[in-house]
């Protein structure tokens, strides 16, 4: 899957490695009191900590720490009991304190690693090199005023796991793979909500390209990148830009670029020349976070079931295929509601009326599972009618789209429009007998040699039964009647 | 001086108790002294109406039997101290008018106790100095002279203000803080006692910041007593510092009861530094001496490092404190340049609002933690602290508590010292290796040098035992007798 640039001197290789940027599902800040919840009225939600006023000091959330350490753990990686913070100083105004309380030499989470999906079915190891906790910033506002700009402070203080990969990305489909696989993982966890449009999950995106095989290239830096897709327009285009600056004769800068989601194109920001010196230092405001390995493996106990893990299972006890089981762990509330259907039913055929039913028509009326009005019981239920032959498939298609319109249960639709698989074979005999009766030469036919008109048959004896004749029952009295017994 | 003005807080809540006076007029008595010394220039902002409304409510708290420890005295709060509703300036321009909507946890528990605030005491910009000369608001004086010469005197600093004014009977105590010496120096200079106790005793929360890992609130008063009340009031865990600690504060006047018999007191060789002026050496001596005569053992004891403490201190307080100023940007509050671009903006702001010590500082600090001269200086410093702290610590397995003199000179003029920020930072030669390791010190008048100003001995204790420390101040103060007060006010 590994993405290859065909240059005019041969082929590159485009060697990518991520930072995201995820905001911590907590009540409060990572170090005060105020309110996180997105949306609120233009610093409502900021306390003394986080305007910076003088004498206030950090208190560490603890939930926060719990949130970083249950993502470490999901992402398979070392929980490091003692780490430090540390101030990254520089000067912006939606930067109340002038430093960002951050973690640098020692962070709470090092190496993991996690498994990607890739569109052919196949998987990839990704290896996750850190993960830290860190403050947000404010945010400035530059469109209110010609001259002016100003502040909001309700983000200003809010936690962020910045989880930072390995280069082990190769090219824009593994990068949005991994992306999205991280996003389900934190979104498992309930860690981080990963909403990309409103900022509570952010990319930044290194990106290089180099001769298969050869040493890393020199490396830009893609900030802005706010959705899967730019992700990897952004990386197709600055790979390009790369590949020509080298078989030019030039050399690539170690800059920070920034993507214009409007262009589509990267834009030098600051070369490695004007790079902040953030002057890093431990917050002396703060003691080295230290906790036991006793409290981990309490927060272990607590991890719900992975999506790999999920899928596995679903794939080995359920017989699903690779891409069904895929499907249905996108998302956990997706997968629980899959489980509840199957839950003592046929798996597979759960699995089809799930992914191509019901996905299929929330999609339609742009609905999400949440607001589905079937409910996993009510579709388990229209399953099990199919199973125990009360209503043939074809009937069930058309119960489906009534129970979605009045969110009835499938037996109470069944019962009061009369779709009951008719499986009484007195009364399909009485049928067939009509049927023969009213096509004498058909029957003749048939008698003569046509086997073929045995499908007309059983068409005409559905037709009387209304679609409600129990097919295998009428396979074989049909046959046995016309073949003159 | 009126009789009011010169008692102690000890005194002053006896006769509180026994309806001598009330705390309104132990209160006027007060502002009427500070109205009388105006020109020492130890308040920056005064409170009068505060403090009589403050004074009455005591008054009428002490009538219904519910007196704090504290009611009704009258005290001087370093303008570092953020007090709701009361300018707070750190006596620097860009915090000029800045007032607080919140109370600093230190003068929070002292109102609880019933202590009343006549004012907020002037100190160096953003407590950055050894004799209260780098105030945007002006220099302090000193209320001591030398015998037979009008020069005025630093107070010392950075808590000039609260020293001066203590000294002055301007207030029966105050709340200063100490970086590096910020307490125990102006005490010495001033002729009254002052500690500084263990880093984490007291809360530093709503105190405006200098270097975090360094400061540390404490007490200025006319008697070891009095420091032990005030400190008893000011210190106690503060969840909302994650560095103050969870534990449990002694009784403090308790612990002063003269009895020395069986503690050994430490005397740290490399103290004896060249060019100590031989009075200094004659009353360290005479406290050894004191000492031994109240049945306590003396060790000479080695601290190796103390050489390297002042670099090591002037590598981190300024690396912790450009980091602590950089809030101050004229964005949210303090002096903004308006201009119409963000880095000018900055730039003015900053420029006009900060005074040179400030900016100096903040450029050692800046490039201390630069890349590239970060592991040199800061790491490097870093380590040399912890050694430091560990000479303290070895020292601390052979005695209970060290003496040595509390600063290398008593009040030297305006002016002196300040074309050298070198020889200004010598000032704190004795007390920053204790401020380093976070160990309690506490400065006594012991005596004075022969222009008749005073010097004080300083004491350190083990970290968490204040107690060991007003034990021998108590002692020292004692056998000292030193009941002269400054020219200004005799």
């Amino acid at each position: 899957m590994a993405k290859v640039i065909q240059g005019d001197t041969g082929e590159w290789e485009i060697v990518v490695g991520m930072e995201i940027h995820a905001q911590v599902i907590a009540n409060s800040k990572l170090f005060s009191g105020a309110s996180t919840t997105f949306g609120a009225a233009p610093n409502t939600q900021v306390s003394l900590v986080d305007a910076a006023m003088p004498g206030m000091l950090p208190v560490l959330n603890k939930k926060c720490v719990e949130q970083a350490i249950r993502t470490g753990l999901g992402l398979n990686a070392q929980v490091n009991t003692k780490s430090v913070f540390a101030r990254k100083n520089y000067f912006y105004p939606d930067l109340p304190q002038g430093y960002q309380i951050s973690q640098f030499e020692h962070p709470i989470i090092g190496e993991g690693k996690i498994e990607i999906d890739l569109p052919d079915g196949s998987t990839k190891d990704i290896g996750i090199t850190r993960l830290h906790l860190e403050q947000d910033a404010g945010k400035s506002v530059h469109d209110q005023h010609p001259k002016k700009s100003y502040v909001d402070l309700n983000r200003s203080g809010c936690a962020l796991m910045e989880i930072v990969s390995e280069p082990d990305i190769r090219g824009p489909e593994e990068a949005a793979a991994y992306i999205s696989k991280i996003r389900m993982i934190l979104r498992y966890l309930e860690t981080c909500d990963g909403n990309m449009d409103e900022g509570s999950m952010r990319a930044d995106v290194n990106v290089s390209v180099r001769r298969p095989g050869d040493e890393y290239g020199t490396r830009a830096e893609v900030k802005n990148v706010n959705s899967v897709k730019a992700v990897q327009q952004a990386i197709e285009y600055e790979a390009r830009r790369q590949v020509e600056i080298v078989e030019s004769g030039g050399s690539v800068d170690q800059e920070t670029r920034l993507w214009d989601p409007v262009k589509l194109e990267t834009r030098s920001m600051r070369s490695k020349e004007e790079a902040h010196d953030y002057r890093y230092f431990p917050d002396p405001d703060l003691l080295p976070l230290e906790f036991s390995n006793e409290w981990v493996e309490q927060i272990k106990q607590t991890l719900p079931e992975l999506p790999d893990e999920k899928k596995h299972r679903f794939m080995n006890d359920f017989g699903l295929s690779s891409y069904d089981a895929s499907v249905l762990i996108a998302e956990r509330s997706r997968a629980d509601f899959y489980e509840t259907v199957a839950s003592g039913r046929d798996a597979k055929l759960a699995a089809n009326w799930v992914i191509n039913e019901l996905l299929g028509i929330l999609n339609k009326n742009e609905k999400s599972l949440d607001e589905s009005p079937i409910t996993a019981d009510q579709l388990g239920g229209l399953i099990a009618l199919i199973s125990d032959n009360t209503i043939s498939g074809k009937i069930a298609k058309d119960v489906f789209p009534i129970m979605f319109e009045t969110g009835k249960d499938a037996d109470a639709i069944v019962e009061e429009k009369g779709l009951k698989q008719v499986t009484d074979t007195g009364a399909i005999e009485a049928i067939i007998d009509e049927v023969i009766a009213e096509n004498p030469d058909n029957v003749a036919a048939y008698r003569g040699g046509k086997d073929k008109l045995f499908g007309f048959f059983v068409g005409q004896v559905m037709k009387k039964s209304q679609g409600k004749a129990n097919p295998a029952v009428v396979n074989g009295i049909l046959k046995d009647k016309l073949s003159g017994e | 001086m009126s009789a009011l003005t010169n008692l102690t807080i000890e005194e002053a809540l006896k006769g509180l108790e026994k309806k001598d006076f009330t705390a309104v007029e132990l209160t006027q008595a007060h502002i009427d002294a500070m109205e009388k010394h105006k020109a020492l220039n130890a308040y920056i902002t005064e409170t009068p109406d505060l403090a009589l409304e403050q004074a009455k409510v005591s008054d009428e708290r002490r009538a219904a039997g519910n007196a704090g420890n504290l009611d009704g005295i009258p005290l001087g709060i370093k303008d570092l101290f953020c007090t709701d509703g009361v300018q707070t300036t750190a006596a620097s321009h860009i915090l000029e008018g800045f007032v607080p909507r919140y109370e600093s946890t230190v003068t929070a528990n002292l109102f609880k106790d019933g202590a009343v605030m006549l004012g907020k005491m002037n100190l160096d910009e953003f407590a950055m100095g050894s004799s209260n000369t780098t105030s945007y608001f002006g220099n302090v004086i000193n209320p001591w002279k030398r015998e037979g010469d009008d020069s005025d005197l630093v107070p010392g600093g950075s808590s000039g203000g609260s020293a001066s004014a203590v000294s002055a009977r301007l207030c029966m105590g105050a709340t200063g803080t100490d970086t590096g010496g910020s307490i125990r120096q102006p005490a010495a200079f001033c002729g009254i006692s002052g500690i500084k106790p263990t880093y984490g005793r007291c809360s530093r929360w709503g105190t405006v910041a200098f270097a975090s890992s360094l400061d540390q609130a404490g007490t200025f008063a006319r008697s070891v007593t009095d420091n032990a009340l005030l400190l008893q009031s000011m210190a106690g865990y503060d969840p909302k510092d994650s560095t103050s600690a969870n534990k449990e504060v002694p009784d403090f006047v308790a612990a002063i009861d003269g009895n020395l018999k069986g503690k050994t007191i430490g005397i740290p060789k490399e103290y004896r530094v060249d060019g100590m002026p031989a009075e200094i050496e004659k009353l360290w001596q005479q406290g050894i001496e004191w000492m031994k005569a109240e049945g306590a053992n003396i060790v000479e004891v080695s601290l190796p490092h103390t050489h390297y403490a002042l670099a090591t201190y002037y590598v981190i307080a300024p690396a912790e404190a450009s980091s602590n100023l950089a809030r101050y940007d004229g964005v949210r509050y303090g002096h903004r340049a308006d201009k119409e671009d963000l880095k000018d903006m900055y730039e003015i702001s900053r420029a006009e609002g900060f005074g040179d010590e400030v900016k100096r500082r903040i450029m050692i600090g800046t490039y201390a933690l630069s890349s590239g001269y970060y592991d040199a200086y800061y790491i490097k410093a870093q380590k040399v602290r912890r050694l430091i702290s560990d000479d303290f610590l070895n020292a601390f397995k052979t005695c209970d508590a060290l003496l040595t003199p509390t600063a290398p000179s008593a009040a030297f003029a305006l002016g002196e010292n300040e074309d050298d920020p070198i020889k200004m930072y010598l000032n704190d030669v004795f007390t920053v290796p204790a401020s380093l390791a976070g160990l309690p010190g506490m400065s006594v008048p012991a005596g004075k040098d022969s222009k008749g100003l005073p010097l004080g001995l300083q004491i350190i204790g083990r970290p968490w035992d204040e107690e060991m420390v007003f034990k021998v101040a108590g002692v020292i103060e004692n056998l000292a007798q030193f009941d002269d007060v400054p020219q200004l006010i005799a």
